[in-house]
């Protein structure tokens, strides 16, 4: 249920925006660089000691 | 614990096993206290008698704002680490926690923005604390643009541990400027531990949890990208090696 919000619903309604689609942009950001760096140090660990 | 067991952190195979075990509780009850707060103070909360509802951005903006100096707070303590013990672990944890406080610098700034336009009818004013919290921001994008310009990971450990001390000082302009100063649009302190200062305790709790979820959340992410950076480093450790055996 939607509070009223009157004449301030832009306001409020876009700082919630914002805030919220930042969030969750570094959250995703910092899972997916996790996530590649992760893997991209696995297969390089594989390659050093495959080469000895 | 005594203080010389924090020091077995510096090493990175322990920070790594350890913060396997404690990251998914932090992201868990960083995800829950947000949602719990950030919903209170939407939907559960009245309208402020001055303010309308605008005071529903008081939610966003103050964790954000109070992140965002924390935030460097931070990276000046693990940047001293650094400085004086050379662990590596503390300078990379550093490096993860800049993009973090990057973001709540610009959401209390751009939330603030927001709610300034139609309560003091500008959307910025040259006010001692926007103005440092503005200055801050650009310290972060620096500190940011450093890291990465720089190839060797010990000098740019330095030098941005230099950048963030000299930044400390913005900081903490950003946090007392509206005490220094008593000019500017800024109102003082929303929260205090003097009760008298503080709002009302019908936006207070919202207020304090929706801290907690911005502060958990904080300290999530900064976990994740310090062990994210460690692995780099690693990485890039073993690349350089392999390169100079070829």
């Amino acid at each position: 249920m939607m509070p009223d919000l009157g004449k301030y619903a832009d306001a409020v309604l876009s700082s919630y925006a914002v805030s919220l689609v930042l969030l969750a942009l570094i959250a995703w950001l910092s899972l997916r660089r996790s996530k590649r760096i992760k893997r991209e140090l696995e297969e390089v660990e594989t390659k050093v000691k495959s080469n000895g | 614990m005594s203080l010389n067991a924090l020091w077995e952190y510096a090493n990175p195979k322990k920070f790594i096993q350890t913060t396997d075990r404690v990251l998914p509780w932090f992201a868990w009850s960083a995800a829950l206290t947000l949602v719990v707060g950030l919903i209170w103070g939407f939907f559960f909360t009245p309208d402020d008698y001055r303010q309308g509802s605008t005071v529903k951005i008081i939610y966003l903006h103050v964790p954000a704002a109070l992140m965002a100096i924390n935030a460097w707070l931070m990276m000046l303590i693990t940047s001293l680490v650094w400085i004086v013990r050379r662990h590596h672990v503390s300078a990379l944890a550093a490096r993860a926690a800049a993009p973090v406080g990057m973001i709540m610098t610009v959401i209390a700034l751009l939330t603030g923005a927001i709610w300034g336009q139609p309560m003091w009818g500008t959307w910025w004013a040259w006010d001692p604390r926007l103005t440092s919290f503005l200055i801050l921001f650009l310290f972060y994008l620096g500190y940011i643009a450093l890291w990465e310009a720089i190839e060797n990971d010990d000098t740019a450990a330095d030098l941005t541990s230099i950048l963030c001390l000299v930044g400390s000082v913005f900081a903490l302009l950003s946090r007392y400027a509206v005490n220094f100063w008593n000019q500017g649009l800024h109102q003082g302190a929303s929260l205090s531990l003097d009760k008298e200062e503080n709002v009302h305790d019908v936006f207070w709790y919202p207020l304090v949890v929706a801290m907690a979820g911005f502060a958990l959340l904080f300290i999530a992410l900064v976990l994740m990208r310090t062990r994210t950076e460690i692995r780099a480093r690693r990485m890039r450790a073993l690349l350089a090696r392999e390169r100079m055996g070829a």
